[in-house]
Protein backbone atom coordinates (compact mmCIF):
# COMPACT_ATOMS: atom_id res chain seq x y z
CA UNK A 1 0.00 0.00 0.00
CA UNK A 2 1.33 3.71 -1.19
CA UNK A 3 1.03 5.77 2.22
CA UNK A 4 1.31 9.66 1.63
CA UNK A 5 2.05 11.58 5.41
CA UNK A 6 1.56 15.46 4.56
CA UNK A 7 4.18 17.18 6.92
CA UNK A 8 4.82 20.73 7.99
CA UNK A 9 8.08 21.95 9.44
CA UNK A 10 7.38 24.67 12.16
CA UNK A 11 9.63 27.27 14.24
CA UNK A 12 11.56 26.14 16.95
CA UNK A 13 11.22 27.09 20.83
CA UNK A 14 9.39 30.85 21.44
CA UNK A 15 7.46 31.96 18.15
CA UNK A 16 6.51 35.32 16.54
CA UNK A 17 4.99 37.36 13.95
CA UNK A 18 7.16 38.98 11.90
CA UNK A 19 5.22 42.59 12.10
CA UNK A 20 5.75 43.38 8.52
CA UNK A 21 4.93 41.17 7.02
CA UNK A 22 2.60 39.46 9.22
CA UNK A 23 3.41 36.07 8.79
CA UNK A 24 5.16 33.86 11.01
CA UNK A 25 8.85 34.04 11.43
CA UNK A 26 10.31 31.16 9.53
CA UNK A 27 13.88 32.53 9.96
CA UNK A 28 14.97 30.46 13.26
CA UNK A 29 15.74 26.81 13.70
CA UNK A 30 12.59 24.35 12.28
CA UNK A 31 11.80 21.20 13.48
CA UNK A 32 9.06 18.19 12.50
CA UNK A 33 5.73 19.64 13.96
CA UNK A 34 5.10 17.46 16.83
CA UNK A 35 1.26 16.08 15.69
CA UNK A 36 2.85 15.23 12.67
CA UNK A 37 5.43 13.11 13.86
CA UNK A 38 2.04 10.74 15.13
CA UNK A 39 1.21 10.61 11.35
CA UNK A 40 4.83 9.19 10.33
CA UNK A 41 4.58 6.61 13.03
CA UNK A 42 1.38 5.86 11.98
CA UNK A 43 1.82 5.65 8.53
CA UNK A 44 4.82 3.18 9.07
CA UNK A 45 2.95 1.36 11.27
CA UNK A 46 0.44 0.60 8.84
CA UNK A 47 3.14 -0.41 6.26
CA UNK A 48 4.88 -2.85 8.32
CA UNK A 49 1.71 -4.49 9.77
CA UNK A 50 0.69 -4.92 5.90
CA UNK A 51 4.22 -6.42 5.37
CA UNK A 52 4.68 -4.17 2.24
CA UNK A 53 4.47 -0.99 1.06
CA UNK A 54 6.04 3.03 0.53
CA UNK A 55 6.13 5.82 3.04
CA UNK A 56 6.08 8.69 1.63
CA UNK A 57 6.33 12.38 3.09
CA UNK A 58 4.89 15.24 1.35
CA UNK A 59 5.71 18.53 2.78
CA UNK A 60 5.40 22.16 1.28
CA UNK A 61 7.57 25.32 2.49
CA UNK A 62 11.30 27.02 2.33
CA UNK A 63 14.17 25.09 1.39
CA UNK A 64 14.52 24.85 5.58
CA UNK A 65 10.99 22.54 5.87
CA UNK A 66 14.51 19.61 5.05
CA UNK A 67 14.49 19.41 8.50
CA UNK A 68 10.83 17.84 8.93
CA UNK A 69 11.67 15.92 5.69
CA UNK A 70 14.88 14.66 7.38
CA UNK A 71 13.24 13.73 10.62
CA UNK A 72 10.26 11.59 9.39
CA UNK A 73 13.26 10.32 6.53
CA UNK A 74 14.94 8.49 10.01
CA UNK A 75 12.16 7.62 11.60
CA UNK A 76 11.53 5.52 8.33
CA UNK A 77 9.53 6.77 5.97
CA UNK A 78 10.72 5.51 2.30
CA UNK A 79 11.42 8.94 0.31
CA UNK A 80 10.12 12.57 0.40
CA UNK A 81 8.39 15.00 -1.42
CA UNK A 82 8.95 18.84 -0.82
CA UNK A 83 7.06 21.20 -2.76
CA UNK A 84 9.26 24.55 -2.40
CA UNK A 85 8.49 27.79 -4.69
CA UNK A 86 9.37 31.03 -3.78
CA UNK A 87 5.38 31.84 -5.18
CA UNK A 88 4.22 29.67 -1.88
CA UNK A 89 4.79 32.09 1.00
CA UNK A 90 2.00 33.15 2.80
CA UNK A 91 -0.46 30.57 1.44
CA UNK A 92 -3.65 30.14 3.35
CA UNK A 93 -5.97 27.15 3.69
CA UNK A 94 -7.04 27.56 0.18
CA UNK A 95 -4.12 27.85 -1.69
CA UNK A 96 -2.02 25.20 0.63
CA UNK A 97 -4.66 22.15 0.15
CA UNK A 98 -4.60 23.20 -3.62
CA UNK A 99 -0.54 22.82 -4.04
CA UNK A 100 -1.22 19.42 -1.69
CA UNK A 101 -4.29 18.09 -3.07
CA UNK A 102 -1.95 18.50 -6.79
CA UNK A 103 1.02 16.81 -4.91
CA UNK A 104 -0.66 14.06 -4.29
CA UNK A 105 -3.13 13.43 -7.28
CA UNK A 106 0.25 13.28 -8.61
CA UNK A 107 1.84 10.27 -6.38
CA UNK A 108 -1.83 8.36 -6.05
CA UNK A 109 -1.77 7.05 -2.55
CA UNK A 110 -4.20 4.81 -1.11
CA UNK A 111 -3.94 6.27 2.35
CA UNK A 112 -2.99 9.86 3.47
CA UNK A 113 -2.21 10.69 6.53
CA UNK A 114 -2.32 13.84 8.22
CA UNK A 115 -1.54 15.19 11.94
CA UNK A 116 -3.86 16.93 14.09
CA UNK A 117 -2.78 20.39 14.21
CA UNK A 118 0.16 22.24 13.38
CA UNK A 119 1.87 23.51 16.30
CA UNK A 120 2.30 27.26 14.97
CA UNK A 121 -1.09 28.01 13.58
CA UNK A 122 -3.26 25.60 15.58
CA UNK A 123 -5.05 25.13 11.92
CA UNK A 124 -7.22 21.76 11.95
CA UNK A 125 -8.48 22.12 8.93
CA UNK A 126 -6.33 21.22 6.06
CA UNK A 127 -7.43 17.39 5.69
CA UNK A 128 -10.65 17.99 5.39
CA UNK A 129 -10.34 20.89 2.77
CA UNK A 130 -7.72 18.46 0.86
CA UNK A 131 -10.09 15.56 0.92
CA UNK A 132 -12.34 17.58 -0.81
CA UNK A 133 -10.27 18.75 -3.38
CA UNK A 134 -9.28 14.86 -3.91
CA UNK A 135 -12.62 13.75 -3.51
CA UNK A 136 -11.62 11.28 -1.01
CA UNK A 137 -14.01 10.58 2.44
CA UNK A 138 -11.95 11.77 5.61
CA UNK A 139 -11.93 10.68 8.63
CA UNK A 140 -10.37 13.27 11.79
CA UNK A 141 -9.27 13.44 14.49
CA UNK A 142 -8.11 9.89 14.66
CA UNK A 143 -7.38 8.19 18.11
CA UNK A 144 -6.98 4.70 16.98
CA UNK A 145 -6.91 3.07 13.16
CA UNK A 146 -7.28 -0.09 11.67
CA UNK A 147 -6.83 -0.96 7.90
CA UNK A 148 -8.29 -3.59 6.77
CA UNK A 149 -8.15 -4.95 3.19
CA UNK A 150 -9.68 -1.75 1.39
CA UNK A 151 -11.09 -0.50 4.25
CA UNK A 152 -10.03 1.84 6.91
CA UNK A 153 -11.86 2.60 10.39
CA UNK A 154 -10.90 5.28 12.83
CA UNK A 155 -12.59 5.33 16.78
CA UNK A 156 -11.92 9.36 17.18
CA UNK A 157 -13.22 11.51 20.18
CA UNK A 158 -15.93 14.48 19.47
CA UNK A 159 -17.98 16.64 22.08
CA UNK A 160 -19.92 13.57 23.02
CA UNK A 161 -17.71 10.52 23.53
CA UNK A 162 -16.09 8.08 21.02
CA UNK A 163 -17.57 7.91 17.09
CA UNK A 164 -16.13 4.82 15.18
CA UNK A 165 -15.85 5.99 11.57
CA UNK A 166 -15.60 3.33 8.20
CA UNK A 167 -14.26 4.44 4.71
CA UNK A 168 -12.82 2.84 1.52
CA UNK A 169 -9.72 3.46 0.37
CA UNK A 170 -8.46 5.87 -1.00
CA UNK A 171 -9.24 7.82 1.62
CA UNK A 172 -7.70 11.24 3.78
CA UNK A 173 -7.18 10.31 7.57
CA UNK A 174 -5.77 12.98 10.50
CA UNK A 175 -4.86 10.91 13.34
CA UNK A 176 -4.84 12.60 17.33
CA UNK A 177 -1.75 12.46 19.04
CA UNK A 178 -3.05 9.95 20.67
CA UNK A 179 -2.85 7.52 18.38
CA UNK A 180 0.69 6.29 19.01
CA UNK A 181 3.76 7.28 20.45
CA UNK A 182 6.11 8.51 17.38
CA UNK A 183 9.72 6.65 18.08
CA UNK A 184 12.88 7.92 17.76
CA UNK A 185 15.25 8.12 14.91
CA UNK A 186 17.61 5.15 15.47
CA UNK A 187 21.74 6.43 14.76
CA UNK A 188 21.02 3.74 11.67
CA UNK A 189 18.21 5.58 10.70
CA UNK A 190 19.28 9.12 11.18
CA UNK A 191 22.60 8.21 8.70
CA UNK A 192 20.30 5.98 6.08
CA UNK A 193 17.91 9.22 5.80
CA UNK A 194 20.51 10.47 3.84
CA UNK A 195 20.82 8.38 1.23
CA UNK A 196 16.74 8.39 0.58
CA UNK A 197 14.71 9.73 -2.27
CA UNK A 198 14.30 13.71 -2.18
CA UNK A 199 12.25 14.48 -4.93
CA UNK A 200 12.03 18.47 -5.30
CA UNK A 201 8.86 20.17 -7.19
CA UNK A 202 7.85 23.74 -8.24
CA UNK A 203 4.55 25.02 -8.68
CA UNK A 204 5.24 24.22 -12.35
CA UNK A 205 5.85 20.84 -11.81
CA UNK A 206 2.63 20.58 -10.22
CA UNK A 207 0.63 22.38 -13.16
CA UNK A 208 0.02 25.34 -11.03
CA UNK A 209 0.60 28.61 -11.95
CA UNK A 210 2.08 31.39 -9.37
CA UNK A 211 -1.72 32.57 -9.15
CA UNK A 212 -2.91 29.83 -7.33
CA UNK A 213 -0.41 29.65 -4.37
CA UNK A 214 0.93 32.58 -2.04
CA UNK A 215 -1.31 35.19 -1.03
CA UNK A 216 -2.73 35.62 -4.61
CA UNK A 217 -4.11 32.02 -4.47
CA UNK A 218 -5.37 32.58 -1.01
CA UNK A 219 -8.88 34.56 -0.36
CA UNK A 220 -8.36 35.37 3.79
CA UNK A 221 -5.84 38.07 4.56
CA UNK A 222 -3.89 39.43 8.11
CA UNK A 223 -4.78 42.99 8.40
CA UNK A 224 -2.97 44.26 12.08
CA UNK A 225 -1.51 42.48 15.18
CA UNK A 226 -2.20 43.60 18.51
CA UNK A 227 -1.51 42.75 21.97
CA UNK A 228 -3.71 40.01 23.33
CA UNK A 229 -6.00 41.71 26.29
CA UNK A 230 -4.11 41.68 29.65
CA UNK A 231 -4.64 39.19 31.88
CA UNK A 232 -4.44 39.86 35.94
CA UNK A 233 -1.27 39.64 37.68
CA UNK A 234 0.31 36.12 37.45
CA UNK A 235 2.88 35.06 39.95
CA UNK A 236 5.83 32.56 39.27
CA UNK A 237 7.30 30.51 42.17
CA UNK A 238 9.91 27.17 41.54
CA UNK A 239 12.31 25.65 44.08
CA UNK A 240 12.40 24.09 47.71
CA UNK A 241 10.12 26.14 49.15
CA UNK A 242 7.12 26.24 46.69
CA UNK A 243 4.37 23.42 48.15
CA UNK A 244 4.58 26.08 51.23
CA UNK A 245 4.03 29.29 48.52
CA UNK A 246 1.61 27.38 47.21
CA UNK A 247 -0.35 27.00 50.50
CA UNK A 248 0.13 30.38 51.44
CA UNK A 249 -1.25 31.60 48.15
CA UNK A 250 -4.69 29.31 48.84
CA UNK A 251 -5.05 30.66 52.00
CA UNK A 252 -4.60 33.96 50.76
CA UNK A 253 -7.25 33.63 48.11
CA UNK A 254 -9.39 31.67 51.16
CA UNK A 255 -9.42 28.17 49.29
CA UNK A 256 -8.15 26.18 51.84
CA UNK B 1 -25.23 40.95 2.59
CA UNK B 2 -26.80 37.89 3.94
CA UNK B 3 -25.24 35.51 6.85
CA UNK B 4 -25.98 31.83 7.17
CA UNK B 5 -25.03 30.69 10.73
CA UNK B 6 -24.35 26.48 10.71
CA UNK B 7 -27.05 25.01 13.24
CA UNK B 8 -25.74 22.14 15.16
CA UNK B 9 -27.79 19.79 17.18
CA UNK B 10 -27.49 16.93 19.38
CA UNK B 11 -30.14 14.81 21.63
CA UNK B 12 -32.60 16.81 20.25
CA UNK B 13 -31.11 19.59 20.61
CA UNK B 14 -29.27 22.82 19.41
CA UNK B 15 -26.41 22.93 20.43
CA UNK B 16 -25.37 26.44 22.77
CA UNK B 17 -22.03 26.93 20.33
CA UNK B 18 -23.92 27.67 17.34
CA UNK B 19 -26.97 30.03 19.07
CA UNK B 20 -24.18 31.79 20.34
CA UNK B 21 -22.70 32.63 17.03
CA UNK B 22 -26.35 33.80 16.01
CA UNK B 23 -26.76 35.96 19.12
CA UNK B 24 -23.46 37.40 17.93
CA UNK B 25 -24.59 37.88 14.20
CA UNK B 26 -27.82 39.36 15.22
CA UNK B 27 -25.67 42.00 16.49
CA UNK B 28 -24.13 42.76 13.01
CA UNK B 29 -27.10 44.45 12.20
CA UNK B 30 -27.99 42.17 9.49
CA UNK B 31 -32.09 41.32 9.07
CA UNK B 32 -31.06 38.62 6.30
CA UNK B 33 -30.00 36.30 9.26
CA UNK B 34 -30.53 32.85 8.29
CA UNK B 35 -29.91 29.38 10.13
CA UNK B 36 -29.40 25.94 8.23
CA UNK B 37 -29.91 22.62 10.23
CA UNK B 38 -29.21 19.17 8.95
CA UNK B 39 -30.10 15.57 10.38
CA UNK B 40 -32.53 13.49 10.85
CA UNK B 41 -35.68 14.75 13.13
CA UNK B 42 -34.12 18.19 13.28
CA UNK B 43 -37.28 19.91 11.40
CA UNK B 44 -38.78 21.03 14.67
CA UNK B 45 -35.79 22.14 16.04
CA UNK B 46 -35.95 25.37 13.48
CA UNK B 47 -38.31 27.48 15.55
CA UNK B 48 -35.61 27.50 18.63
CA UNK B 49 -33.26 29.17 16.44
CA UNK B 50 -35.93 32.57 15.93
CA UNK B 51 -35.20 33.16 19.16
CA UNK B 52 -31.69 33.14 19.07
CA UNK B 53 -31.90 35.76 15.88
CA UNK B 54 -32.59 33.53 13.00
CA UNK B 55 -34.96 35.38 10.53
CA UNK B 56 -34.97 31.79 8.66
CA UNK B 57 -33.94 28.77 8.91
CA UNK B 58 -33.00 26.26 6.02
CA UNK B 59 -34.04 22.37 7.03
CA UNK B 60 -32.55 19.51 5.35
CA UNK B 61 -34.26 16.20 7.96
CA UNK B 62 -33.53 13.10 5.92
CA UNK B 63 -33.02 9.57 7.63
CA UNK B 64 -29.57 9.52 5.45
CA UNK B 65 -28.24 12.69 7.35
CA UNK B 66 -28.52 10.57 10.84
CA UNK B 67 -24.91 10.36 11.27
CA UNK B 68 -23.04 13.48 11.97
CA UNK B 69 -20.47 12.64 9.12
CA UNK B 70 -18.97 16.12 7.69
CA UNK B 71 -18.74 15.70 3.85
CA UNK B 72 -22.56 15.12 3.12
CA UNK B 73 -23.06 18.81 5.18
CA UNK B 74 -20.33 19.89 2.85
CA UNK B 75 -22.59 19.39 -0.14
CA UNK B 76 -25.70 20.66 1.48
CA UNK B 77 -24.18 23.99 2.48
CA UNK B 78 -22.72 24.36 -1.28
CA UNK B 79 -25.97 23.78 -2.46
CA UNK B 80 -27.54 26.38 -0.57
CA UNK B 81 -24.85 29.27 -0.66
CA UNK B 82 -24.99 28.50 -4.49
CA UNK B 83 -29.01 29.01 -4.41
CA UNK B 84 -28.92 32.09 -2.34
CA UNK B 85 -25.54 33.81 -2.77
CA UNK B 86 -25.05 33.74 0.63
CA UNK B 87 -22.20 36.69 1.60
CA UNK B 88 -21.22 34.76 5.08
CA UNK B 89 -20.96 31.82 6.49
CA UNK B 90 -20.37 31.19 10.00
CA UNK B 91 -19.91 27.77 12.35
CA UNK B 92 -19.21 27.53 15.89
CA UNK B 93 -16.20 25.25 16.41
CA UNK B 94 -16.35 22.04 17.17
CA UNK B 95 -15.65 18.09 15.66
CA UNK B 96 -17.87 18.23 13.27
CA UNK B 97 -18.34 21.81 12.09
CA UNK B 98 -14.46 22.56 11.67
CA UNK B 99 -14.71 19.92 8.83
CA UNK B 100 -17.36 20.84 6.82
CA UNK B 101 -16.19 24.59 7.16
CA UNK B 102 -12.74 23.29 5.69
CA UNK B 103 -14.44 21.50 3.36
CA UNK B 104 -16.71 23.92 2.52
CA UNK B 105 -14.09 26.50 1.79
CA UNK B 106 -12.57 24.12 -0.51
CA UNK B 107 -15.32 23.57 -2.48
CA UNK B 108 -16.49 26.95 -3.08
CA UNK B 109 -12.84 28.45 -3.18
CA UNK B 110 -13.67 30.40 -0.14
CA UNK B 111 -11.47 32.07 2.21
CA UNK B 112 -11.71 30.69 6.15
CA UNK B 113 -10.58 31.90 8.92
CA UNK B 114 -10.92 30.02 11.82
CA UNK B 115 -10.27 29.75 15.49
CA UNK B 116 -12.23 33.53 15.81
CA UNK B 117 -12.99 34.83 18.69
CA UNK B 118 -14.75 38.00 17.51
CA UNK B 119 -16.35 38.92 14.22
CA UNK B 120 -17.11 42.87 14.00
CA UNK B 121 -17.57 45.60 11.02
CA UNK B 122 -15.54 47.80 10.40
CA UNK B 123 -15.79 50.16 7.72
CA UNK B 124 -18.25 47.96 5.77
CA UNK B 125 -16.02 45.02 5.91
CA UNK B 126 -16.36 42.30 8.08
CA UNK B 127 -13.24 41.52 10.41
CA UNK B 128 -12.43 39.12 12.59
CA UNK B 129 -10.42 38.76 15.44
CA UNK B 130 -7.76 35.79 16.36
CA UNK B 131 -5.71 35.04 19.15
CA UNK B 132 -2.44 33.38 17.61
CA UNK B 133 0.79 31.80 18.72
CA UNK B 134 -0.85 30.47 22.25
CA UNK B 135 -2.91 33.67 22.43
CA UNK B 136 0.17 35.45 22.72
CA UNK B 137 -1.13 37.96 19.57
CA UNK B 138 -4.48 38.73 18.37
CA UNK B 139 -4.42 39.03 15.01
CA UNK B 140 -7.27 41.77 12.47
CA UNK B 141 -8.19 38.80 9.45
CA UNK B 142 -10.33 39.75 6.66
CA UNK B 143 -11.30 38.08 3.37
CA UNK B 144 -10.63 39.01 -0.20
CA UNK B 145 -13.41 37.67 -1.48
CA UNK B 146 -16.55 36.28 -1.15
CA UNK B 147 -18.55 34.07 0.89
CA UNK B 148 -16.62 34.49 3.95
CA UNK B 149 -16.08 31.59 6.14
CA UNK B 150 -15.52 31.97 9.71
CA UNK B 151 -15.12 29.28 12.30
CA UNK B 152 -15.16 30.67 15.85
CA UNK B 153 -13.17 28.96 18.90
CA UNK B 154 -15.36 27.20 21.04
CA UNK B 155 -17.70 29.20 23.20
CA UNK B 156 -16.93 32.19 22.08
CA UNK B 157 -19.93 34.24 22.51
CA UNK B 158 -23.12 33.13 25.20
CA UNK B 159 -26.00 32.16 23.64
CA UNK B 160 -29.04 34.73 24.68
CA UNK B 161 -32.51 34.56 23.39
CA UNK B 162 -33.57 38.05 21.90
CA UNK B 163 -37.18 37.67 21.61
CA UNK B 164 -37.46 37.08 17.87
CA UNK B 165 -40.27 35.19 16.61
CA UNK B 166 -40.71 31.99 14.63
CA UNK B 167 -38.76 32.08 12.01
CA UNK B 168 -39.69 30.87 8.37
CA UNK B 169 -38.78 27.49 7.73
CA UNK B 170 -37.50 26.03 4.24
CA UNK B 171 -36.85 22.89 3.60
CA UNK B 172 -34.16 21.89 0.98
CA UNK B 173 -32.55 19.15 -0.46
CA UNK B 174 -28.68 18.37 -2.56
CA UNK B 175 -27.76 16.22 -4.47
CA UNK B 176 -24.74 13.62 -2.57
CA UNK B 177 -21.71 13.27 -4.33
CA UNK B 178 -20.51 9.65 -4.61
CA UNK B 179 -17.17 10.68 -2.51
CA UNK B 180 -19.65 12.25 0.20
CA UNK B 181 -21.40 9.79 1.75
CA UNK B 182 -18.25 6.90 1.27
CA UNK B 183 -17.54 7.50 4.77
CA UNK B 184 -20.34 5.46 7.08
CA UNK B 185 -20.61 6.22 11.21
CA UNK B 186 -20.34 2.22 12.56
CA UNK B 187 -20.61 3.25 16.21
CA UNK B 188 -22.01 6.50 17.09
CA UNK B 189 -20.70 8.38 20.94
CA UNK B 190 -23.34 7.94 23.02
CA UNK B 191 -23.28 10.26 26.10
CA UNK B 192 -21.87 9.10 29.32
CA UNK B 193 -24.54 8.93 31.75
CA UNK B 194 -22.31 8.50 34.81
CA UNK B 195 -19.80 10.81 35.64
CA UNK B 196 -18.59 13.48 38.44
CA UNK B 197 -20.33 16.43 38.25
CA UNK B 198 -17.60 18.71 37.36
CA UNK B 199 -19.83 21.29 36.40
CA UNK B 200 -20.88 22.32 39.65
CA UNK B 201 -17.38 21.56 41.76
CA UNK B 202 -15.54 24.42 43.33
CA UNK B 203 -12.46 22.80 42.93
CA UNK B 204 -11.58 21.24 39.82
CA UNK B 205 -8.06 19.10 39.84
CA UNK B 206 -6.86 18.35 36.41
CA UNK B 207 -4.16 15.76 35.56
CA UNK B 208 -2.48 15.70 31.92
CA UNK B 209 0.31 13.71 30.28
CA UNK B 210 2.95 15.32 32.27
CA UNK B 211 1.97 12.55 35.05
CA UNK B 212 3.99 9.97 32.85
CA UNK B 213 1.54 7.03 33.83
CA UNK B 214 -1.67 6.08 33.94
CA UNK B 215 -1.43 4.89 37.84
CA UNK B 216 0.12 8.46 38.71
CA UNK B 217 -3.73 10.00 38.49
CA UNK B 218 -4.00 8.51 41.98
CA UNK B 219 -1.81 12.13 42.55
CA UNK B 220 -4.41 13.82 41.28
CA UNK B 221 -7.00 12.05 42.95
CA UNK B 222 -5.37 12.66 45.94
CA UNK B 223 -5.09 16.23 45.60
CA UNK B 224 -8.48 16.66 44.65
CA UNK B 225 -9.49 14.30 48.10
CA UNK B 226 -7.56 16.98 50.26
CA UNK B 227 -9.03 20.07 48.92
CA UNK B 228 -12.98 18.80 48.78
CA UNK B 229 -12.64 18.54 45.19
CA UNK B 230 -13.16 17.01 41.07
CA UNK B 231 -10.92 15.09 39.02
CA UNK B 232 -10.54 16.50 35.60
CA UNK B 233 -8.32 14.89 33.05
CA UNK B 234 -6.95 16.72 29.19
CA UNK B 235 -7.74 15.12 25.73
CA UNK B 236 -4.43 13.52 25.42
CA UNK B 237 -5.07 11.15 28.34
CA UNK B 238 -8.25 10.25 28.09
CA UNK B 239 -7.47 9.50 24.51
CA UNK B 240 -4.34 7.67 25.65
CA UNK B 241 -6.66 5.40 28.03
CA UNK B 242 -5.63 7.12 31.44
CA UNK B 243 -8.97 7.94 32.47
CA UNK B 244 -12.83 8.24 31.72
CA UNK B 245 -13.94 10.25 29.31
CA UNK B 246 -16.50 11.67 31.49
CA UNK B 247 -13.61 13.34 33.17
CA UNK B 248 -12.04 15.53 30.26
CA UNK B 249 -12.50 19.34 29.96
CA UNK B 250 -11.46 20.96 26.96
CA UNK B 251 -13.15 21.75 23.80
CA UNK B 252 -14.12 18.44 23.10
CA UNK B 253 -15.31 17.24 26.59
CA UNK B 254 -16.91 19.68 29.92
CA UNK B 255 -16.38 23.49 30.19
CA UNK B 256 -15.67 24.28 33.60
CA UNK B 257 -15.66 27.22 35.91
CA UNK B 258 -14.47 26.25 39.27
CA UNK B 259 -13.20 28.91 41.87
CA UNK B 260 -10.20 26.52 41.96
CA UNK B 261 -8.41 25.03 39.33
CA UNK B 262 -5.50 22.94 39.79
CA UNK B 263 -3.66 21.90 36.19
CA UNK B 264 -1.09 19.35 37.18
CA UNK B 265 1.06 18.15 34.17
CA UNK B 266 -1.09 19.64 31.73
CA UNK B 267 1.11 22.05 29.05
CA UNK B 268 -2.26 24.01 28.20
CA UNK B 269 -2.90 23.85 24.61
CA UNK B 270 -5.89 25.96 23.48
CA UNK B 271 -8.39 22.56 23.46
CA UNK B 272 -7.99 22.44 27.08
CA UNK B 273 -7.69 26.49 27.78
CA UNK B 274 -11.08 26.59 26.27
CA UNK B 275 -12.93 24.43 28.78
CA UNK B 276 -11.36 26.10 31.89
CA UNK B 277 -10.05 29.48 31.36
CA UNK B 278 -13.16 30.92 32.93
CA UNK B 279 -12.02 29.37 36.32
CA UNK B 280 -11.76 31.75 39.14
CA UNK B 281 -7.97 30.66 40.32
CA UNK B 282 -5.86 29.07 38.26
CA UNK B 283 -2.59 26.95 40.02
CA UNK B 284 -0.82 25.37 37.45
CA UNK B 285 2.53 22.77 38.14
CA UNK B 286 4.81 22.00 35.49
CA UNK B 287 8.43 21.11 34.69
CA UNK B 288 8.85 22.93 31.56
CA UNK B 289 8.58 26.14 32.45
CA UNK B 290 7.78 27.63 28.40
CA UNK B 291 4.53 25.70 29.09
CA UNK B 292 1.55 27.94 28.05
CA UNK B 293 -0.67 27.27 30.47
CA UNK B 294 1.61 29.38 32.65
CA UNK B 295 0.56 32.34 30.31
CA UNK B 296 -3.02 31.58 31.77
CA UNK B 297 -2.16 30.97 35.33
CA UNK B 298 -2.65 32.65 38.51
CA UNK B 299 0.40 30.88 39.93
CA UNK B 300 2.88 29.30 37.99
CA UNK B 301 4.76 26.41 39.64
CA UNK B 302 7.59 25.55 37.66
CA UNK B 303 8.54 22.28 39.28
CA UNK B 304 8.53 18.18 39.44
CA UNK B 305 4.86 17.42 39.89
CA UNK B 306 5.93 13.97 41.40
CA UNK B 307 7.59 15.82 44.17
CA UNK B 308 5.49 18.91 44.59
CA UNK B 309 1.90 17.04 44.71
CA UNK B 310 2.52 14.57 47.41
CA UNK B 311 3.49 17.25 50.01
CA UNK B 312 1.11 19.71 48.60
CA UNK B 313 -1.60 17.18 49.71
CA UNK B 314 -0.01 16.15 52.96
CA UNK B 315 0.27 19.71 53.86
CA UNK B 316 -3.66 20.86 52.78
CA UNK B 317 -4.54 17.95 54.70
CA UNK B 318 -2.85 19.42 57.89
CA UNK B 319 -3.97 22.58 57.29
CA UNK B 320 -7.43 21.38 56.97
CA UNK B 321 -6.94 19.04 59.94
CA UNK B 322 -6.63 22.22 61.66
Amino acid sequence: MKIAVCVKQVPEGTKRLDPATKRLDRSGEGALNPFDANAVEEGLRVKERSGDGEVVVLTMGPPAAADAIRKALAMGADRAVHVADDNIAGSDLLATSRVLAAALAREEPELVLFGQQSSDSDGAVLWAAVAERLERPVISQVAELTVDGRKVRGKRQTEYGYDVIEAPLPAVIAVSDAVNEPRYPSLKGIMGAKKKPQEHLSLGDLGLDAAQAGEGGSATTVLALSEPPPRGESRRIEGDGAVAEIVAFLEEKRLV
Amino acid sequence: MSVLVFLEHHGGQLEKGPLGVLTKAATLGDADLAGVLVGAGVRELASEAGKFGAAKVFVWDDQSLEAPLPQPRVDALAALVEQHSFQTILFAGSVLATDVAAGLAARLEAGLNWDLVDLVAQDGELVGKRPALQDTVYADVGWTSTPRLALFRSGAFDAAASGGGEPEVEEFSAEPRTFSTAATMVEQAHEESSGPALDEADVIVAGGRGLGAPEKFTLVEELAKALGGAVGATRAVVDAGWYPYAHQIGQTGKTVSPKLYVAVGISGAIQHKVGMQGSNVIVSINKDSNAPIFEYSDLAVVGDLHEIVPKLTELVRQKKGN
